[in-house]
């Protein structure tokens, strides 16, 4: 299935679900509604002619100085999925605010989102809904704040012993 | 009184009797013998036995992602050496070719065949580290002594092409930093018959050998829906049986037009995945030799036509303002240039102004030239991709390498992602040992071959 | 003036050369540089020419430490925790320059050199350094082994 029908076929399952979709560079993407990313990640999973059977990466942005963004929903959570059987690629995303950054998990679909969860969590401060244990992964729990937000000075350190230099 | 058990004798008087057992916490790391990496696993005990473990990572977060937001695009390229430092050539073409596919240009073919025989050399490299450091662990020292060895041939290849030995920054946006030099391929040939050599030799020595296949048969095993369900991707999926390679799945480079297969185990264990990366790295060999015959438009020689004057002093005549004619003369390049003369210049590297430096020629002998190298350097100025991203896939040793970049149409990165390939393996460690004794750790965690600089990033 | 001084510096002689040509090393190896490690202990370069290619993996058992490859500061205690467990006297390298002055790291993650946390004896720069600057290092490191006061 070409990058393009399956974008068709994701309007036409899911309707408003979908905000807007694009191929840059022929990446085949879509944004979805919050609400209806699991549904639309499960579909893409179960769905015979998707089969996409690896999450392939599971990241975030902030947007807070992107131009023409600063305003909108800062974060966005970005899906890479693959299909082994097909051979095709998607990218999904879900923009959420800062505020009641929450994006429901997707650790019941592929247990390697829990990491992935745990790192943007840890680098954003998203929270992923229904996580079984969404702690740090990279930094210790003693750091404050997250480094990958735009907002966060590239060396701003908190060190845990020795002179803070 | 109870007879003591062989568990109380281990656990203390207590365990096992009456109201059950008790589990032993130990926690094994940061900074472990039986490990060539950072990691902390915090595991429960039940005599031997590996009831729960608990990975932690972390400890080499360099920030990788952050740092590359702070440059331009070009200096991001040394910071992709360091994040799998066993073949930095893959990280390194992987990133360059992301921008490129960002701002919508492609490579010479010249240069992808540059790059995929520098990929495979690199494949090779870190195929050896890995069994190897992993065999050592194992006890088998021999085998690593040998390794390395051939390593070493290898490294000598890549430090002739990119004057480094581990951390090259070779690539550069549309294009790599300078030609193969001569006599390439002989040495190559040369470097590969040592390595065909260990390889036989490590076959002797490991294949068949009890002890190893008492320690690696059966162990750290991942069913085939797992290990898809874990994202996991490379030697370990392959060890599986599927044979997912991203060279064929969706060729980059040169991939399409050179021949090779794709080696598969059956049991997706320690033994399946060290026959695999074995199988690779012959492979891989037959990959270099191939885009080596076929690879086009050898380094072609400058053109003497007149007198042949230094740098220096052509620099020094335009600044007198004696330009009138100076384009005709030849330069003759300082050695430390060696493969950047123009015509080389122009057969590696991408015809875009505004994404590669002009030739060392131009920058010193014409207005534009000088014009173009500063346009590309000065702050605010350089590679500009079109608002938007791009995400690539390319086949690194351990798996799928992808970068994903955004681009807010200024000369730095908004965002680089890398998607490490020995991330997913690590996060389905604690399903590989646990219910398995505690020796088998080590074997298990040398299969993975965790890369720190590319784990933590 | 009697004997003792003489035979005292005579002695410290000895225990200094043979102490030099005794090197038990731990190397808490974390990044890029212990590549080079490797390539420096293995047959092209061959450490144990200098009597120190024996790697314990105890700090108990070692003389020196080194350091090879970046310290981020979710790592910096457990270093500062092998350095307090090794016996005196006790000798510490910085390989690679990471570990010297957290080298083009400079960010939230790590550590600015190894020296802001225990003391350093021999800093090889480099990133990573080649195999003959970390030879050249620990001939360095064993003149000082040779040269200092001698405790026993």
């Amino acid at each position: 299935m070409d990058g393009q029908a399956i974008l068709l076929r994701l309007t036409a399952t899911f309707g408003s679900g979908i905000v807007e979709s694009h191929d840059h560079r022929g990446d085949h993407t879509a944004v979805v509604e919050r609400s209806a990313i699991r549904d639309v990640l499960a579909f893409c999973r179960d769905d015979p002619d998707l089969r996409f059977d690896v999450l392939m990466d599971l990241t975030a942005l902030d947007y807070l100085k992107y131009p023409g963004r600063e305003f909108g929903p800062r974060f966005e959570v970005v899906y890479h999925l693959y299909s082994l059987p097909h051979n095709h690629r998607l990218r999904l995303k879900v923009r959420v605010d800062d505020e009641g950054a929450v994006v429901p998990s997707a650790v019941s679909l592929w247990p390697i989102a829990n990491w992935f969860e745990r790192e943007v969590w840890d680098m954003f401060g998203i929270r992923f809904d229904g996580h079984p244990d969404l702690r740090r992964l990279l930094m210790y729990e003693e750091f404050q704040g997250h480094p990958l937000r735009k907002d966060y000075p590239v060396n701003k350190r908190q060190p845990l012993i020795g002179p803070k230099n | 009184m109870a007879e003591r058990t062989t568990r109380e004798l281990y656990l203390g008087e207590g365990s096992g009797t009456g109201s059950g057992s008790q589990h032993l916490y130990v926690n094994v790391g940061p900074s472990h013998p039986a490990m060539h990496g950072i990691i902390r696993i915090f595991a429960e005990l039940d005599g031997e036995i590996m009831v729960k473990a608990d990975v932690e990572i972390g400890y080499l977060h360099r920030a990788f992602e952050k740092e590359c937001e702070v440059g331009p695009y070009n200096n991001a390229i040394p910071y992709t050496d360091r994040l799998n430092y066993v073949s930095p050539l893959i990280n390194n073409f992987g990133y360059a070719s992301c921008v490129e596919k960002l701002l919508g240009i492609d490579a010479t073919e010249r240069c992808k065949y540059i790059r995929v025989i520098m990929s495979e050399i690199s494949r090779i490299c870190d195929h050896l580290t890995c069994i190897g450091a992993s065999t050592m662990e194992l006890g088998a020292f021999t085998v690593f002594l040998y390794m390395i060895k051939a390593r070493e041939y290898l490294w000598e290849l890549v430090e002739d092409v990119t004057g480094a030995r581990l951390t090259i920054s070779y690539a550069r946006v549309g294009g790599v930093k300078a030609d193969l030099p001569d006599g390439f391929a002989l040495k190559t040939r040369k470097a590969f018959k040592e390595t065909r050599q260990v390889l036989e030799e490590v076959h002797k020595l490991l294949t068949g050998n009890r002890i190893f296949m008492d320690r690696m048969v059966g162990v750290g095993a991942l069913s085939r829906e797992e290990t898809i369900a874990y994202a996991i991707t490379g030697p370990l999926l392959r060890a599986a049986g599927v044979p997912y390679d991203v060279r064929r799945a969706q060729p980059y480079w040169a991939y399409d037009r050179v021949e090779f297969e794709i080696p598969t185990g059956r049991n997706g264990d320690n033994y399946d995945r060290y026959l695999v990366r074995m199988a690779e790295m012959e492979q891989s060999m037959r990959i270099v030799e191939q885009a080596l015959d076929e690879m086009p438009g050898g380094p072609i020689n400058v053109d003497v036509r007149g007198r042949p004057i230094d740098p220096a002093t052509y620099v020094d005549l335009g600044k007198q303002g004696k330009t009138e004619g100076l384009l005709l003369v030849p330069l003759t390049l300082s050695p430390n240039l060696a493969g950047l003369e123009k015509p080389v210049h122009r057969a590696v590297n991408v015809a875009d102004k505004r994404v590669v430096l002009p030739p060392k020629e131009d920058t010193y002998g014409s207005i534009e030239g000088l014009m173009n190298h500063f346009m590309l350097i000065m702050e605010g100025n350089g590679i500009r991709p079109p608002l938007g991203e791009a995400y690539l896939p390319v086949e690194g040793a351990n798996g799928e390498l992808g970068f994903y970049i955004v681009s807010d149409g200024t000369d730095r990165p908004y965002r680089v992602r890398c998607r490490p390939p020995c991330f997913p393996p690590m996060a389905a460690l604690h399903r590989m040992i646990e219910g398995g004794m505690v020796a088998d750790v080590v074997p298990t965690f040398g299969s993975i071959n965790m890369i720190g600089g590319e784990l933590d990033r | 003036m009697g004997l003792g001084p003489f035979f005292g510096a005579k002695l410290d002689e000895a225990i200094g050369w043979a102490r030099k040509y005794s090197i038990f090393q731990y190397p808490f190896v974390t990044a890029c540089c212990g590549m080079e490690y490797m390539a420096t202990a293995c047959s092209h370069y061959d450490v144990d020419r200098f009597g120190a290619g024996l790697v314990r993996f105890s700090p108990r058992q070692a003389d020196v430490l080194f350091v090879v490859g970046t310290i981020s500061h979710k790592l910096a205690p457990a270093l500062k925790r092998v350095y307090d467990q090794m016996c005196e006297p006790k000798w510490v390298v910085a390989f690679g320059v990471c570990t010297c002055t957290g080298g083009f790291y400079d960010n939230y993650a790590t550590v600015m050199g190894i020296d802001t946390l225990i003391p350093v004896d021999v800093y090889i720069p480099g990133c990573p350094p080649r195999p003959e600057s970390v030879l050249d290092g620990l001939m360095k490191l064993q003149e000082k082994i040779a040269a200092g006061a001698q405790r026993y």
